[in-house]
């Protein structure tokens, strides 16, 4: 007996040994939104290069962000759709967003090459409705004189899984389509009138690959990985408009970042502006148990602010314009503050 | 032990021989360890008080694994319902009723799931037991020697693909196979006809309710094959040889004698088989379509399944209602396998019941 405990206990020890420095240099741990966690993985990896200092986050989803930053079992949030400030007063959080990404309809139809399509709000809207329901429908038709479309039924494909994208998207067809507005809503999952779903955005890059004749949506980073059909959407100054680096700035730009955080950057006016935009968020206590931890937070996005730009245009997301760091840096940051009530430094 | 031949000389001598036996033994054994106490004690009661203390643990242990079971199941079931409340609180029973699952408006009801769940297994049943009966029959009486190993070894090799890799093969490989050649010739053959037309109905795109059904029967054919083959084994070759005697063919012998001699173990392992179905999440998520909806009885059509709703929604829902009916589905997901299991084993006490009467 007494070798074996002495065995378990030097065990033990070892045990300690190793994962107590481990543990010391995993200061600061996140979890949420699974959009944007490639790139904040490459993000944590950079800065750890540069610094030493490890960062892990945990792509675990936006509600299960939301829920683990509400009891504090992480030192940040990361959520696809921004809270109200209300919500976040209650809460007592803070959100600021980190990059821009892009939802894009994209389709499988023979003999259509990417960009060629080109949609409204209005009748995507009721695509997905099951109100146009073939390819050849005059509403199609009407906006895309001389292309040839085939007398074939639409097969909608949407995300089965709750998703920030889907979040976006039914955001973007209630703002456009009233109908769409009343009878389905918007949410990270929906009563979907129509359509298969595939689990996560590679599940419905595979069905829209997949089956003839489809629709679905995805980020943008799909898009372009697999060299997908995307259409041209109509935007709210009625231009049709090419996903891309510049129709998303162009859409960030045009959102009063001065007066919130919380912003919906869908259908937002500008002639280069992509209608279905979204921001990034991440999310922190205002009042910090932890200060040392918050100001790992902290120093963590304000590198990732100045270096990170290139990973992230690396990864096809879009960094926030410069104007927007400053306001971040000023607001958000300068709002978290330790249990004396003090702004927490991180420079 | 060998020392007790046949009882007089052996009894009259008992305590006198057991000594020996123990002094010849005890040098050799044990001696190195406690030289002096040797004759002081005599070894053989401590040996009993530490197996006696042994035994105990070992019983204590055999039934805490025991009751640990049964407590886990009341602890699983226990949270399904603390976690489910304000679900069951708010639609009550005519949950699994309501067809309508919409959470922006918080209204949610298990019967696409429900229905899904039990039909793509039930369709896995249909394929997957004859299938399965042929193959056990083929290996335990028709299969060359030579090709029994091989035949046996890739169906058990079957059950170490994971659940997932089915998942992906049957959306990226079997879909487009259904669709072009069973679903589109199936709907040209019977699209006018009543009530078959209805069934074949739906966009013919090779997702849904009958592929998840194939899918799942491909997997369950494992199961179900190997228990059949292992029960068929087990029939005495005696009864077998007396009816191949007496003039019986390979199927009578099969039907008449094998199978009723082994239905305790076919049923057994068809409701493995089914148990399978009913849980299986990956594979049916990839080709089931993930849509809620109930307007069509078609098999071509999407549609949904407990496990794989679960599975989607989970991470992403908001606490509270959502949350709550999906742990409810899980609730009513556990009833269902339990109905089943119980079923199961009511038909397997009726025929036994019948056997008795029968000769």
């Amino acid at each position: 007996m007494k070798p074996l405990t002495k065995h378990i206990l030097s065990c033990l020890a070892l045990c300690a040994a190793v994962a107590t420095p481990a543990l010391a240099q995993q200061v600061a741990t996140g979890a949420g939104a699974s959009f944007p966690a490639p790139l904040y993985a490459k993000w944590a990896a950079d800065y750890h290069k540069a610094t030493g200092v490890k960062i892990n986050y945990q792509s675990v989803g936006s509600g299960a962000g939301l829920r683990q930053i509400d009891a504090k079992t992480v030192d940040f949030g990361a959520s696809d759709a921004p809270l109200t400030d209300e919500d976040l007063a209650k809460k007592g959080l803070v959100q600021f967003p980190t990059v821009v990404g892009g939802v894009i309809p994209v389709v499988h139809i023979a003999g259509i090459k990417p960009g060629e399509l080109k949609l409204s709000g209005a009748v995507l809207a009721d695509i997905y409705l099951g109100k146009v329901a073939k390819w050849n429908d005059a509403a199609i038709t009407a906006l895309n004189p001389g292309l040839k479309l085939p007398d074939a039924p639409i097969a909608p494909v949407r995300r089965a899984d709750g998703s920030g994208t889907t979040n976006a998207f039914t955001n973007y067809l209630s703002q456009v389509s009233p109908e769409w507005k009343a009878k389905v809503g918007e949410g990270t999952a929906v009563n979907w009138p129509s359509g298969a779903g595939g689990k996560g955005n590679e599940g419905v890059a595979a069905f829209v690959g997949r089956l003839a004749n489809s629709i679905g949506y995805v980020e943008y980073a799909y898009v372009k990985q697999n060299k997908m059909t995307y259409v041209q959407l109509q935007n709210a100054d009625g231009k049709f408009v090419t996903p891309g680096d510049t129709s998303f700035k162009a859409a960030a730009a045009g959102a009063d970042w001065a007066k919130s955080f919380h912003q919906v950057l869908n259908n937002k006016p500008g002639a280069d502006a992509w209608p279905i935009t979204t921001a990034t968020y991440i999310l922190m206590h205002a009042k910090q148990d932890k200060p040392e931890n918050a100001r790992n937070v902290l120093k963590f996005f304000d590198w990732v602010y100045t270096h990170g730009d290139a990973a992230a245009a690396e990864l096809d997301y879009v960094p926030m314009p410069a104007a927007v760091k400053t306001l971040i840096r000023e607001r958000a940051f300068g709002a978290i503050q330790d249990g004396a009530g003090k702004a927490i430094a991180y420079q | 032990m060998s020392g007790a031949p046949a009882g007089v000389p052996d009894t009259r001598a008992n305590g006198y021989n057991s000594m020996s036996f123990t002094a010849t033994l005890e040098p050799a054994a044990a001696a190195p360890a406690r030289p002096s106490d040797a004759t002081m004690s005599p070894p053989p009661p401590i040996r009993r008080a530490r197996t006696g203390i042994a035994d105990r643990l070992f019983a204590w242990a055999a039934r805490g694994a025991a009751l640990l079971t049964l407590g886990l199941l009341v602890a699983i079931m226990a949270s399904l319902v603390v976690g489910g409340w304000p679900a069951i609180r708010a639609f009550g029973p005519g949950f699994v009723t309501s067809a309508v699952w919409d959470p922006v408006r918080q209204e949610f009801g298990g019967l696409v799931m429900i229905y899904g769940t039990v039909v793509t297994s039930l369709i896995a049943l249909l394929i997957a037991v004859p299938v399965s009966f042929g193959i056990a029959l083929f290996l335990t009486e028709l299969s060359p020697a030579w090709l029994k190993r091989p035949l046996g070894t890739a169906i058990e090799l079957l059950a170490a693909i994971p659940s997932i890799v089915y998942g992906m093969w049957g959306l990226l490989v079997f879909a487009p196979i259904l669709s072009a050649w069973v679903q589109r010739p199936l709907q040209g053959w019977f699209g006018q006809v009543p009530v078959l037309g209805a069934l074949f109905s739906g966009p013919p795109v090779g997702i849904g309710i009958l592929s998840a059904g194939i899918i799942l029967a491909i997997m369950i054919i494992l199961f179900i094959a190997s228990v059949m083959r292992d029960v068929f084994e087990v029939t005495p070759a005696l009864l077998k040889e007396s009816a191949y005697g007496l003039g019986a063919t390979t199927w009578e012998v099969v039907w008449r004698v094998v199978l009723p001699y082994t239905k305790t173990g076919v049923i057994g392992g068809i409701m493995l088989g089914l148990g399978c179905a009913l849980g299986e999440t990956m594979a049916v998520t990839f080709v089931i379509g993930n849509m809620n909806q109930l307007g069509s009885l078609s098999l071509f059509e999407a549609a949904n399944s407990i496990t794989s709703a679960l599975a989607n929604e989970f991470a992403e829902a908001g606490p509270g209602l959502h949350q709550a009916s999906l742990i409810y589905l899980g609730l009513v997901l556990f009833f269902i396998t339990f109905v089943v299991l119980a079923c199961s084993k009511l038909l397997l006490a009726r025929l036994a019941k019948g056997e008795g009467t029968k000769s």
